[in-house]
């Protein structure tokens, strides 16, 4: 797809996320509109989705047998999972003003416990996405499927433990079939990740436990989209691929951006107009 | 006499092992994932069978369920493999979150459960994991009594579509169920038939109750002894039969009380038919390093205590 096109689009993700949490008046904006950017250049650009032989629409199957898959272990961003699946056609568009609510699909965190199209695992509690993401892309294999496992996680995220232990798994078990992201916001709940608890450098880390590792900046939509060709291309050669993704929490609008003020805080409804009058309705909203 | 015999005594994860062997042989989807303790879970034949369906993942268990759960989107019949403490404590919310609530078809089987790994302590025995995971939401929990029917339920929950526990132990104990018999998740064994007491057992404890059964019909009490290897679902149908006819009961575990099958047991009745209800099995305390007789005896876990709670059960119908 166009660059243009994926920009249009994450500016309509963005106002749906801005809605949804405005609509409960909870949930988690910062990170979700910080991660827009990347989602839409997956679903709508890199991955290579199952699709409707008669109609070219997304047919999901929980098994994502053939298809790239997607997983999100920062489960709390699930904002910006339900509208790029909403948008791309899993599910109507508008069970998005569903979000947190009672007796919704759209839990505050993802799982197919609701059986909602596009989700195959629950996350929220942190550290378990890149395991799970490892299992598939090993059931791949013995399935002798060659399409790709994408797994996003949070940069806070990293002072699980178990993001190490199945950082030192993969490459062992060669899942080179992988795509792992960290979004580097700089950010988690209480502060600061340089205050909280460091990472200090990830790349070294990484590159330390046997992953290829690659930067980008996250919101720039063309620099995603070569990145993402470029990290396919090093796919098969026994490495998993590790991208380091800087992005801004808040990013689209001015005043979310900056700090961590917005990690789990909605706007209210001035807070929402001013939010919204920054992004452009491109596809309409639900 | 009892009507029931043995001729050899094996450990029921050699059991888990051969129904392993078995799969590896017959079902191309059961794959088995192991955290550095191969021998212990008698994974050896399954691994030889078939290298491609085993993942050995290091000492690093939290990681291993979520791999498991990941394989099962993928179509696999993980058998995720450890002691039970470390396949069940320490990872409750990966089991949680990635399996139970994630509804994936996990096999959690666990060897070294209850007192009876012995000499490594208290840290290595865990006497709640029972309790825990028939806490969570859809979890099947199996605890089987003897080598055959190890084997049997091992392959059962290759062929059930959902998240299971599946428990078993290190000691070599009887082997008195039928080789060929079926096991059917969730249905009681009825293995003696009684009027006086129903003696209710699970795991290494259902051979302790024949045992006890002995020894209170040799002193006038028929007693019924009915194997409940699955927890969860509760067979309550089978409870409900057996209590009505002896109006008394007890439960027998190698596991806390609290949280366990007797208190399953006593959930049921208590809002169906209750009954005087004693109970075997540990209460609240951990286990200790010793011989896993010796603990046994220390901890009540045997015929002994079995036929002194049922006197007691009985004296107060």
């Amino acid at each position: 797809m166009q660059t243009q096109e994926l920009i249009s689009i994450a500016s309509q993700v963005r106002r749906d996320i801005l809605r949804m949490v405005h609509g409960c008046q909870s949930g988690h904006p910062g990170g979700s509109l910080g991660c827009t950017d990347l989602l839409v250049s997956l679903y709508f650009d890199a991955m290579n989705l199952k699709l409707n032989a008669t109609n070219d629409q997304v047919v999901f199957n929980m098994s994502g047998l053939n298809e790239d898959v997607f997983f999100l272990s920062n489960g709390h961003i699930s904002p910006v999972l339900y509208s790029v699946l909403a948008r791309r056609g899993y599910f109507p568009i508008n069970e998005l003003s569903t979000f947190r609510k009672i007796n919704s699909r759209l839990q505050g965190h993802p799982t197919p416990h609701e059986h909602l199209e596009g989700i195959r695992i629950a996350s929220g509690s942190l550290g378990q996405g890149l395991s799970v993401a490892i299992g598939v892309a090993q059931a791949k294999k013995l399935n002798d499927d060659s399409s790709i496992v994408y797994c996003l996680m949070g940069d806070g995220e990293q002072n699980e433990g178990q993001v190490w232990e199945a950082a030192m798994y993969a490459p062992h078990h060669k899942a080179d079939n992988l795509i792992a992201f960290i979004d580097v916001n700089g950010q988690q709940i209480d502060g600061p990740t340089e205050k909280i608890m460091n990472n200090r450098d990830l790349q070294l880390k990484y590159e330390a436990f046997g992953w290829k590792v690659l930067h980008v900046d996250g919101h720039d939509m063309a620099g995603l989209q070569s990145c993402l060709a470029n990290a396919k291309q090093m796919l098969g050669n026994d490495i998993p691929v590790m991208i380091l993704m800087k992005t801004e929490m808040g990013a689209g609008v001015d005043f979310m951006m900056g700090s961590h003020k917005w990690h789990g805080v909605a706007p209210n409804d001035q807070q929402l107009e001013e939010a919204l009058s920054q992004l452009s309705e491109t596809l309409g909203d639900y | 006499m009892s009507i029931y015999t043995y001729e050899t005594k094996k450990d029921t994860r050699s059991g888990f092992g051969a129904g392993m062997e078995f799969l590896s042989l017959t079902n191309p989807k059961v794959v088995a994932l192991c955290a550095d303790l191969i021998g212990s879970l008698k994974l050896e034949p399954f691994i030889k069978n078939c290298p491609e369906r085993f993942f050995q993942t290091g000492i690093a268990e939290a990681n291993m369920i979520g791999i498991a759960a990941g394989l099962s989107i993928g179509g696999y019949i993980p058998f995720a493999t450890t002691f039970a403490n470390f396949g069940t404590g320490r990872v409750y919310d990966q089991i949680r979150q990635s399996v139970a609530y994630s509804g994936k078809n996990v096999k959690i089987a666990c060897s070294h459960a209850g007192l009876t790994l012995g000499e490594d302590g208290a840290t290595h025995q865990i006497l709640e994991d029972i309790g825990l995971m028939k806490m969570l939401p859809g979890m099947v929990v199996i605890n089987p009594c003897d080598y055959n029917q190890t084997k049997a339920a091992t392959i059962a929950v290759a062929n059930y579509n959902g998240p299971v526990y599946l428990r078993f132990g290190r000691p070599v104990v009887p082997v008195f169920t039928p080789e060929d018999q079926e096991f059917v998740i969730g249905k009681a064994i009825k293995l003696i038939e009684g009027s006086d007491v129903s003696i209710f057992a699970t795991g290494h404890l259902v051979w302790e109750s024949i045992l006890a059964a002995d020894i209170l019909k040799e002193n006038g009490v028929h007693a019924e002894v009915i194997n409940i290897h699955t927890i969860k679902p509760l067979d309550t149908q089978a409870i409900l039969d057996s209590v009505k006819k002896t109006k008394c009961l007890v439960s027998a575990e190698e596991h806390q009380i609290n949280g366990g099958l007797g208190d399953s047991i006593a959930q049921y009745l208590a809002t169906s038919m209750p009954f005087p209800q004693e109970f075997v099995g540990v209460n609240d305390s951990f286990g200790e390093s010793g011989k896993p007789a010796d603990l046994m005896d220390k901890y009540g876990l045997n015929a002994a205590s079995i036929v002194e709670k049922a006197l007691k059960a009985i004296s107060r119908k």
